[in-house]
C-alpha cells in the first residue's frame, strides 16, 4: 500500500513538478494514490457519491438477512438482542425509539452503516452487492421501497424517507 | 488535629445568598480561621481528635518504587462505573467519578470512555491517518511522523452528547453526580494541529465537511465543518502528558474543542474532505434529538455552558452542621466560563462563586463557595454563565423549549440528548444528599 522511498521521492517530485506549491513544513505525509485508499474509502454521501457498483433485491436480502443479521436483530429484522431495523412508531415523545422508517433521514445511511459496521461480528465482510440486498430488504420490510425494486447506485438515493424534512439544524453558524 | 476558630471571625463573614451562603472571599479576609473551621465531605463520621502517636509506616523505610507509579491502595475503590462489564455486544460506558475526585483535570484511568463496539488493541507501527478526497494532495500519515511535526497543547473537555441524559426524566431518579453527569472529563490533549496537515494536503475550495472516521470495528464515522478543522482541530496524540489511554483512542484521536463528544473521532485512521456531510448513522440518529413538537435538531455540536456541584452530591453525606465548601465543575463549548452562581435555598437567592484559575476556554472550571450550614434543609444549585453570554437555564425553560419524558426512563438509558440545565440536591437535616427538581 506504501511506496518505497525512491518512488516516494519521485511521486513528490512529479507533484511538485506540476506546479502545486507544497506548504513549509515537515512534509512527512506520504502521497498516496487514491487506488490504494480504496480499501478504506466507504464512507456514502447522501446523494449517492460512493455507492459501488452493483446492486440487489429484497428477495435476495432476505435470505441473507436470515443466515447473517437475524441472529441478532430478530426474524425479518423485527428486533432481538439488537434493535430492530423494520417497524417503529411516531415520534410522540422525546424519548420515542428512533427507527429507520420513523427517523432515519436518508436511505444512503442504512448502506453505508451496513457496510462499514455490519456483521457486528464479522465487519466488512460483505460483498457489496450483499449490502444493497440488505439494504433492499430493510427498506422494502419498512414499506419505503416495493418488495421487487432492486437497490443500486442510481436507485438507493432516490428513496425518499418519511422523515427527510423533520430535521433542524442546531447552530447554523457552525458550519 | 482541630483549629478552634475564632468565633467572632466566623460571625463576621458576610452572607451573600439565603440559607448559610457566604461572601466568595470569605477564605482570603479570615484566613486560617475558616479554613480550620471547614468541613469535609465524608462517606462516615470521622472520630474526634485523639492522642498524635507514631505509626508503622513512620519506623520502617518505605516501598520501592516502581517504573510507573499506581496510586495508594487504599485509592482502589475509586473508579468509573460500567454500563457493560461483561463486554456484551452493544455500547459500553465507563463514567467518570467527579464526586471523588477535585481540581480540573480527570486522571487518565478515570476519564470516562464510550466504546460502540469495544476497545481496539492497535499497534502504533501499523496506525495509519490518510487525508484524502476534495485536497491537492492525499497524505498518509503514521503516529512516527506526526510525532514530528510541531505540537500544540491545550485544555479542553470531552463530553459526550448523552451526558445527564437521565436529567430529561419527568421525574427526578436517584442517582451519583457520576452517573447522571460522569460522561464528561476534562484533560490535557498534546498533539498537531488538523490545519498543520490540511496545510500539506491543500484544500480545494469545494470542501465544507470532513467525513473522520475510526479504526475501530464499525468504523466509526461522524462529517464536521472544514470551518471547525481550520479554527481549533487537533490530531490528539498526548493525554495529561502521555499517549492516549485506549479508551481514549490510542494512537489518535480527532479533538474539536467543545463539540459533542462522539465527534472527536478515536482510533483516527481517515479523513475524507467531501461537499455535503454523511448523514452517518450517529448524526443522523443517535445524536440528532427529538423535541417536543416531533422535529429533531440535526448538527448540535456544541456543548453548550454547564455546570452541577459535585461537593457535596448523593453519597457524600454532611457531617454536622458548620462550614462547607459548596464546589464543582462549569464548562462551555462556547469558550471560557464568566460567572457561576450557587443558591442553598432552591434557587430563591444566589451569591457568586470564586473561580479557580486558570480560566481556560472549553475547559473544566472549578467553582467554589464557602457555606455555613445551619443543619436544616438546603437546595443546592449552580448556574453557569459563559464569556459569549450565553447562561444555563432553569429546567423550566429548559423543559419548556426541549421537553421532558412521559415515562421514567432507565438510569443508564439515553431518553434524549444535550442536557445543560441545572442540577438540584436537596441537602436533609441528617446531612444526606438526594437528587430533586427544584
Amino acid at each position: 500500500m506504501f511506496m518505497p522511498k525512491p518512488l516516494h521521492a519521485f511521486a513528490l517530485a512529479v507533484t511538485l513538478g506540476s506546479g502545486a506549491a507544497v506548504a513549509e513544513g515537515p512534509n512527512l505525509g506520504r502521497p498516496i494514490d487514491p487506488a490504494d485508499i480504496a480499501p478504506w474509502d466507504i464512507s456514502i454521501l447522501p446523494d449517492g457519491t460512493g455507492l459501488p457498483p452493483g446492486g440487489g433485491t429484497p428477495a435476495q436480502g432476505e435470505r441473507i438477512f436470515a443466515q447473517k443479521c437475524a441472529m441478532c436483530h430478530g426474524e425479518r429484522g423485527k428486533g432481538g438482542v439488537a434493535a430492530a431495523v423494520v417497524g417503529g412508531g411516531p415520534i410522540d415523545r422525546i424519548e420515542a425509539p428512533k427507527t429507520i422508517a420513523n427517523f432515519w433521514g436518508y436511505s444512503t445511511t442504512v448502506f453505508d452503516f451496513i457496510r462499514r459496521a455490519m456483521p457486528w461480528q464479522q465487519p466488512r465482510t460483505l460483498t457489496d452487492n450483499e449490502v444493497y440486498a440488505l439494504t433492499a430488504f430493510i427498506l422494502a420490510e419498512n414499506k419505503l421501497i416495493g418488495q421487487n425494486d432492486s437497490m443500486n447506485a442510481d436507485t438507493l438515493p432516490k428513496v425518499r424517507m418519511p422523515n427527510r424534512d423533520g430535521f433542524i439544524i442546531r447552530f447554523p453558524d457552525e458550519i | 488535629m482541630e483549629t478552634t476558630p475564632d468565633k467572632q471571625d466566623l460571625e463576621r463573614l458576610e452572607a451573600v445568598a439565603g440559607n448559610g451562603l457566604l461572601d466568595r472571599r470569605a477564605f482570603l479576609r479570615s484566613g486560617t480561621a475558616v479554613a480550620g473551621a471547614m468541613m469535609g465531605y465524608t462517606f462516615v463520621r470521622s472520630a474526634a481528635a485523639e492522642r498524635l502517636a507514631e505509626e508503622p509506616w513512620s519506623l520502617a523505610p518505605g516501598g520501592i518504587s516502581r517504573p510507573y507509579e499506581q496510586r495508594s491502595h487504599f485509592e482502589e475503590k475509586i473508579v468509573r462505573t460500567l454500563s457493560n462489564p461483561n463486554g456484551e455486544p452493544r455500547t459500553s460506558h465507563a463514567r467518570t467519578p467527579h464526586h471523588l475526585v477535585n481540581g480540573t483535570i480527570t486522571p487518565n484511568g478515570l476519564h470516562f470512555t464510550i466504546v460502540h463496539s469495544g476497545t481496539p488493541d492497535i499497534d502504533p507501527d501499523k496506525h495509519r491517518l490518510v487525508i484524502h478526497g476534495l485536497v491537492k494532495r492525499p497524505l498518509v500519515f503514521t503516529l512516527d511522523s506526526l510525532s514530528r511535526y510541531p505540537m500544540v497543547s491545550r485544555f479542553s473537555f470531552v463530553e459526550c452528547g448523552g451526558n445527564s441524559a437521565p436529567m430529561f426524566s419527568k421525574e427526578p431518579i436517584q442517582a451519583s453526580v457520576q452517573a447522571l453527569h460522569g460522561l464528561a472529563s476534562c484533560a490535557e490533549w498534546t498533539g498537531v494541529k488538523l490545519s498543520t496537515l490540511l496545510d500539506e494536503t491543500g484544500i480545494d475550495a469545494k470542501a465544507k465537511w470532513i467525513v473522520a472516521e475510526g479504526a475501530d470495528s464499525l468504523a466509526l464515522s461522524r462529517s464536521f465543518p472544514v470551518k471547525k478543522a481550520l479554527d481549533d482541530a487537533m490530531i490528539a496524540l498526548y493525554q495529561n502528558g502521555e499517549r492516549l489511554m485506549p479508551g481514549n483512542g490510542y494512537p489518535m484521536r480527532l479533538l474539536l474543542p467543545g463539540y459533542e463528544g462522539n465527534m472527536n473521532v478515536k482510533f483516527l485512521r481517515r479523513l475524507k474532505l467531501v461537499e455535503q456531510p454523511a448523514m452517518s448513522y450517529y448524526e443522523t440518529r443517535t445524536y440528532s434529538q427529538i423535541l417536543p413538537n416531533g422535529k429533531a435538531f440535526r448538527f448540535y455540536f456544541l456543548q453548550e455552558v454547564k455546570s452541577f456541584i459535585t461537593h457535596p452530591s448523593p453519597g457524600l453525606a454532611l457531617r454536622g452542621p458548620g462550614f462547607y465548601e459548596i464546589s464543582g465543575i462549569a464548562y462551555s463549548g462556547n469558550g471560557r466560563i464568566s460567572k457561576v452562581t450557587v443558591s442553598a435555598d432552591g434557587g430563591k437567592s444566589w451569591g457568586e462563586a470564586a473561580l479557580q484559575a486558570p480560566l481556560l476556554p472549553k475547559a473544566f472550571t472549578r467553582f467554589r463557595m464557602p457555606w455555613r450550614w445551619d443543619g436544616g434543609p438546603a437546595v443546592l444549585q449552580s448556574r453557569a454563565w459563559d464569556e459569549a453570554g450565553n447562561v444555563q437555564p432553569t429546567r423550566a425553560q429548559f423543559v419548556a423549549e426541549r421537553g421532558e419524558t412521559k415515562e421514567v426512563p432507565r438510569v443508564l438509558g439515553f431518553p434524549n440528548q444535550h442536557y445543560n440545565s441545572l442540577t438540584s440536591w436537596a441537602v436533609d437535616a441528617k446531612g444526606e444528599v438526594k437528587h430533586v427538581y427544584a
